[in-house]
């Protein structure tokens, strides 16, 4: 059972989580490189085929800025005028074509088309369409690769957020950072390879759930760390109080001196590892202040992100904090911002999020590509589907709103050997089919870890008699998004 | 003949050189020291189950095994007619012809270094190692002999070994367990000390450490019997049922909020009283599960075995507004069906809801027969939003007080209110049940009828009513090859933290072999010959040598057996998120052992629910509990599915977001920052600190009994010697600093006590913090 042990083996030499510290090998190492030493004369090429580093990574980090409620395609990057000029009229039946709606709309005598209440315009070299909401976006889009045609199976947040964290809309899978975790480990030693990062804006918000940061049938120290703005950055990570660093140190020695006695009379390996996971977590408790401290950072960096990167649990702070978290070296930043879902009353919602994410998401890219980042570093914006072009409820001179829609949205990536100033796909007309270039979910899935060096048919895991993969049983990576 | 003889020896010395590097500094020496491991050897007899199918199962079956719509060349391997037949696109060769395998396409196939011959291809991302090609090769020479998968044939007794006097085999355990050691040339280790096995024991049965008295009168007792006399009394502490609730829990996913986006909250805790309530009183495991599953349909039913049906209601109900109502309805049922086929039958049934099973007897369509006795049930997939959402949607059951007086007095409800609790009823008629292509619920086909796989026991309609009774029934039947190994195995998991069958949820082709199926198949036998006793059971495995081995372990044993699959000691094991804060407040003397009642709020980091919320519904905040309730024991936290605990995930507990029947045991920092920092920990630390400040006795004597009361055993020379210097220079800085001694007292919402000297109650405090986080109190 050479393929089983295999997977065993990724899976356990990851159970003792940044087990390579132990190794004295600093942080500079990868993961998977390491990993292929370890198993150098067993079986190093087969270890090799799971996953790690099939061929050079064009990117080594993943920053995954998750627009959670999902944001409308038509008021971002899908620029439709005919629904503008339709506005009012009704769906025709012939683009419909009976696709399933939601709970919400299903009862509706009547789906008005409605046009996007805001000014789109053509930026950059590339000619991409952004609407007037996204000033600071636009003004970067020569360094994104759109791409306008996603779609996806589910129709509600909950299921439609699962499926794309982990590839499946039930179940308790392993979610994307994990699978990152599990296949590549981590770049640092004193840092979780996946964290999460969670803001919510003023819009109508959905609330997320920490199965899409769960490790599913992988081992818990694959699953997502969350990083919160209260007192602990990361849960329990202060001393108590009265305790200060050189307590916190002379526990640990005693600590260390009886657990050592215990090895020598017991001989149990897991001892030794307990010692080497109580070091790790003091390391953690000076490198984690390190990086959530901002009093350090340039005011030119802070312009970059907009005075609200100050504010911790904001999410412009969280775009700040991912860029320091994968600078130091974690595989995988998680952002979650709620407030997308926009029923009703769509524009005052709309221009309340894009004021509260525009500026920082373009400085995220703009700091990264200024730090030599942005080319190892994959940044994802997007949400979990898009929504109707139809108006749902009374469409009224000063108010529309927009259902759930999951046959075509729109997210961008960059950097990380995406290709630059592209617009992939396109939609119909009417903004409600694809006319050319779908994108599925596991597509995307695919080409994230084509982009991360992993060909994702063998990244795969054994559970309960089935060999599982993010991508489950489809997913073709997408050649035209690739640098 | 070794493979690993074969290797060159260059590639060794890296190979010994980095094991050795590992071993040394991170200590996970076991995976890499496998030159000496036992079973790598090819056999001399090649079993088809054991050798064979397994090669087959996981590097054919994809293409060539029991689903029909994905098999290639027509040809299947899963049975002997295929495998023997003529090549249907070359009829003048066979696929397997026996004793020879040059003549035997398959042989020629996985040996043939032509990509376009090569077996398994290039593109299946599969391949066979030497090892496995010569096993094939041997077992065609041998006359390619197949076996009916050894999961489904009924389990029998056969002979209980003989071994060696010396060892002290107690029990028919020990007999099994002995003679495979001595074969794989293994020995035992001898029994743990006094103090350890009373640890382990306690921790095992009741999940609560011995107190300083029951160690010292264990100590005392000399008698021949004085340790069955402790495993008596420890299995008749009501504490028992909390215990074996908890790994129940996990199974039956069991949680206090409906999970799903809005996650409301939900009333099934007495239905949690209700499995520790069984546990206690021993009701076999046939009237469990069969309660469980059937109590609705039992003639002239209580109002307990209705209860009981809650089983089948504790899966996740959405209240998201949008949803299509036979969408989700769809996903309680499958969620039934999956449960069954894990929790009872370890058999992946999921795996066929789209498809026929790729590995195991079971088609689509027997996936949908079984889906069809959960299918039953009048429930809506979406009640209505959160606003509306009750803790118990129907069908479901009210508990009023008169029922807690009188006929279900084991439920803990002190609120005069009723309490809702979901449980199954069957509609009037029977709802039909489709097959749903690829499991969409919007694409039913054929109708089927209430029916299980034949290939594992076919479903006898003169025995069993097509209902849910019927199919417990057939569970229970002893002719049902699957469900007292499932069981058994799973309690042998809970005491040696692997299973003689290690993937516990999967008894199929794909899972793992038995590592003694004689002993696995001896006690399937007797725990229904002895009427499904599960204290029996259990008395059987924690009074054999076998479990009373001591954790040492040589590099030796390490090295050859690295898992420990062959038991040469006793595994040393870390506690459960749970009993890891039992054992601390325990220790503390500030446990509260109430039994039972609605789950607690105790201390949590802050936003954990607030940032994760949809804002709606009685849950988006976590309002902490206050008092006593603080004090309760693990398995009584309130799980919220969206945002569990998360101290206790972070010690591998389960989101309770589907029936899990196994946890992963990890080592990490964060599990270090928990112990070390979290307010439930410092303040068990605090208060035990004041009331052993405030003994009367000599601060040596103090020290002895902190030690005690957490490692469960008095401490040696050289341990208390490290006490005393760490106690001392912890007293003087604390004395310098009357701040931080103060500030560092304060922890916890607990009464505090006076005490004298302040510097002596934080060094303390400090002494039990590290006490509480060594390595060996984590551990049984």
């Amino acid at each position: 059972m050479e393929q089983q042990e295999k997977e065993f083996r990724l899976n356990v030499t990851r159970r003792h989580f940044l087990t390579k510290a132990g190794l004295g090998l600093g942080g500079a190492a990868l993961g998977g490189l390491l990993f292929k030493d370890q198993f150098m004369g067993v079986d190093s090429q087969a270890a090799m085929q799971l996953g790690v580093a099939q061929f050079a990574p064009k990117a080594k980090r993943i920053i995954y800025l998750f627009q959670n409620g999902a944001p409308s395609q038509l008021e971002t990057f899908d620029h439709k005028p005919l629904l503008n000029k339709m506005h009012g009229e009704e769906l025709p039946a012939s683009i419909r074509m009976g696709q399933r709606l939601t709970g919400m709309t299903s009862n509706q005598e009547k789906f008005p088309l409605v046009g996007s209440t805001f000014n789109f315009a053509q930026y950059g070299q590339s000619g991409a369409w952004v609407s007037e909401l996204f000033p600071h976006m636009a003004s970067i889009v020569d360094d994104l690769c759109f791409i306008k045609t996603m779609h996806t199976e589910a129709i509600n947040h909950d299921p439609a957020l699962t499926f794309f964290q982990t590839g499946a809309q039930q179940g308790n899978r392993p979610s994307m950072g994990a699978w990152m975790s599990y296949g590549l480990g981590s770049e640092n030693s004193n840092l979780p390879s996946y964290c999460v990062l969670l803001s919510r804006g003023r819009g109508n918000g959905q609330g997320v759930y920490s199965k899409l940061w769960t490790n599913g049938f992988l081992d818990s120290v694959h699953q997502g760390v969350v990083f919160s703005s209260g007192e602990d950055p990361v849960l329990y990570l202060n001393n108590p109080d009265g305790h200060d660093k050189q307590s916190r140190r002379d526990m640990l020695d005693m600590l260390a001196q009886f657990n050592a006695s215990s090895f020598e009379n017991i001989g149990d390996p897991e001892i030794k590892t307990r010692i080497q996971q109580y070091e790790m977590s003091y390391r953690m408790q000076s490198a984690v202040p390190e990086l959530t401290d901002f009093s350090k950072e340039s005011n030119t960096t802070i312009k970059l992100y907009g005075p609200d990167c100050l504010v911790p649990g904001t999410y412009a702070a969280n775009c700040l904090l991912a860029r320091k978290l994968s600078e130091s070296g974690v595989r995988f930043v998680q952002l979650y911002h709620q407030g997308w879902d926009t029923h009703g009353n769509l524009e005052g919602d709309m221009r309340m999020q894009a004021e509260d994410v525009d500026r920082a998401s373009a400085g995220l890219i703009k700091d990264l590509k200024q730090r030599g980042l942005l080319d190892e570093t994959l940044v994802i914006w997007g949400g979990e589907f898009g929504r109707t072009n139809y108006c749902q409820g009374k469409l009224t001179k000063d108010s529309y709103g927009r259902d759930h829609h999951p046959k075509c949205f729109s997210l961008w990536m960059a950097g990380g050997g995406t290709k630059p100033g592209t617009v992939y796909g396109e939609t119909d007309e009417f903004g409600y089919n694809i006319a050319k270039d779908p994108v599925s979910v596991h597509d995307f899935h695919a080409t994230v870890l084509h982009l991360m060096g992993i060909n994702h048919e063998q990244l795969t895991y054994k559970h309960l008699g089935r060999r599982y993969r993010l991508t489950d049983i489809a997913g073709e990576v997408v050649q035209g998004v690739i640098a | 003949m070794k493979l690993r003889s074969i290797e060159p020896i260059s590639t060794k010395k890296v190979y010994f050189f980095s094991a050795f590097l590992i071993a040394l500094l991170t200590g996970v020496a076991f995976f890499f020291m496998r030159e000496k491991s036992v079973g790598d050897e090819i056999p001399d007899v090649v079993d088809f189950n054991f050798h064979v199918r397994p090669i087959l199962s996981d590097r054919c079956f994809k293409c060539h095994g029991p689903d029909a719509n994905k098999r290639e060349a027509e040809l299947r391997l899963d049975k002997e007619e295929g495998a023997f037949a003529a090549l249907k696109d070359d009829p003048s060769h066979h696929v397997i012809v026996p004793g020879d395998p040059m003549a035997s396409a398959l042989y020629t196939r996985i040996v043939s270094a032509d990509t376009s011959e090569m077996m398994p291809p290039p593109s299946s991302n599969l391949s066979l190692s030497k090892r496995e090609i010569e096993i094939l090769k041997k077992w065609i020479q041998q006359g390619a002999k197949y076996k009916k998968h050894w999961a489904f044939i009924p389990p029998a007794k056969s002979t209980v070994p003989e071994v060696d006097e010396d060892y002290n085999p107690r029990n028919e355990i020990d007999h099994f367990i002995f003679k495979k050691l001595d074969e794989v040339g293994l020995e035992p280790n001898g029994e743990a000390d006094k103090n350890a096995l009373l640890k382990r024991v306690c921790m095992d049965i009741t999940g609560l450490p011995p107190t300083i008295e029951m160690q010292e009168k264990f100590l005392r007792d000399q008698s021949p019997n004085a340790y069955e006399k402790i495993v008596d009394e420890l299995l008749t502490s009501k504490h028992y049922g909390e215990k074996m609730a908890i790994p129940w829990m996990d199974l039956a996913r069991y949680a206090d909020s409906h999970g799903y986006q809005d996650d409301g909250y939900r009333t099934m805790w007495p239905w949690r009283d209700w499995v520790i309530h069984a546990f206690n009183q021993n009701y076999p495991y046939s009237t469990f599960i069969t309660w469980q599953l059937a109590g609705d349909l039992l003639a002239n039913p209580s109002k307990e075995m209705f209860l009981a049906t809650g089983f089948n209601r504790n899966h996740k109900i959405t209240q998201e507004g949008g949803v299509i109502d036979e969408e989700y309805r769809i996903e309680y049922v499958t969620d039934r069906t999956n449960t069954f086929g894990k929790a009872f039958m370890s058999i992946t049934l999921e795996c066929a809801k789209c498809h026929d099973h790729k590995y195991d007897p079971v088609s689509q369509k027997d996936y949908f027969s079984m889906f069809a006795f959960f299918n039953q049930v009048p429930e809506k997939g979406l009640v209505g939003d959160i606003q509306l959402a009750s803790p118990g949607d129907p069908p479901n059951m009210k508990i009023t007080s008169e029922d807690v007086k009188t006929v279900m007095n084991f439920i803990n409800k002190k609120d005069t209110s009723p309490v809702v609790v979901m449980v199954m009823k069957d509609s009037a008629g029977i709802r039909p049940t489709q097959v749903l292509r690829r499991g969409n619920y919007d694409q039913p086909t054929d109708t089927v009828e209430m029916n299980t796989p034949a290939g594992i026991l076919g479903f006898n309609t003169a025995k069993f009513e097509k209902n849910r009774l019927g199919l417990a029934k057939w569970m229970i039947d002893p002719k049902n090859p699957l469900t007292s190994r499932v069981f058994v195995n799973r309690i042998w998991n809970e005491f040696f933290g692997r299973g003689l069958v290690k993937t516990v949820g999967d008894f199929g082709m794909q899972g793992e072999l038995p590592s003694h199926p004689e002993l696995l198949d001896w006690l399937a036998v007797d725990f229904m010959e002895k009427g499904w006793d599960i204290k029996r059971l259990v008395k059987m495995i924690v009074t054999s040598s076998t479990y009373r081995q001591s954790t040492k372990r040589s590099p030796e044993k390490l090295q050859a057996d690295p898992e420990n699959k062959y038991l040469s000691y006793y595994p040393r094991l870390r506690l459960s998120a749970e009993l890891q804060r039992d054992l601390i407040l325990s220790a503390a003397g500030i446990l509260n052992k109430e039994i039972g009642g609605p789950s607690v709020k105790p201390y949590q980091p802050n936003g954990v629910w607030e940032s994760t919320t949809s804002g709606r519904g009685e849950l988006a905040r976590y309002v902490q509990d206050k008092g006593e309730k603080l004090y309760r024991r693990g398995l009584y936290n309130f799980i919220k599915r969206t945002a569990p605990p998360p101290a206790l995930l972070i010690m591998d507990a389960s989101t309770r977001d589907q029936c899990e029947v196994t946890r992963s045991r990890t080592n990490t920092p964060l599990q270090a920052l928990v112990l070390m920092n979290d307010p439930q920990v410092l303040e068990a630390a605090r208060v035990l600190a004041q009331n052993t400040a405030n003994l009367n006795v000599s601060a040596e004597e103090k020290l002895k009994k902190l030690f005690q009361l957490i490692l469960c055993r008095q401490p040696n020379k050289k341990e208390m010697e490290m006490l005393q210097d760490y106690f001392t220079q912890e007293k003087n800085k604390f004395n310098q600093n009357k701040i931080k001694a103060s500030s560092f007292i304060k922890a916890g919402e607990y009464k505090q006590i006076k005490t004298k000297d302040l510097g002596e109650t934080a060094a303390l405090m400090q002494i039990n913090q590290l006490l509480f986080n060594l390595d060996e109190t984590t551990v049984k």
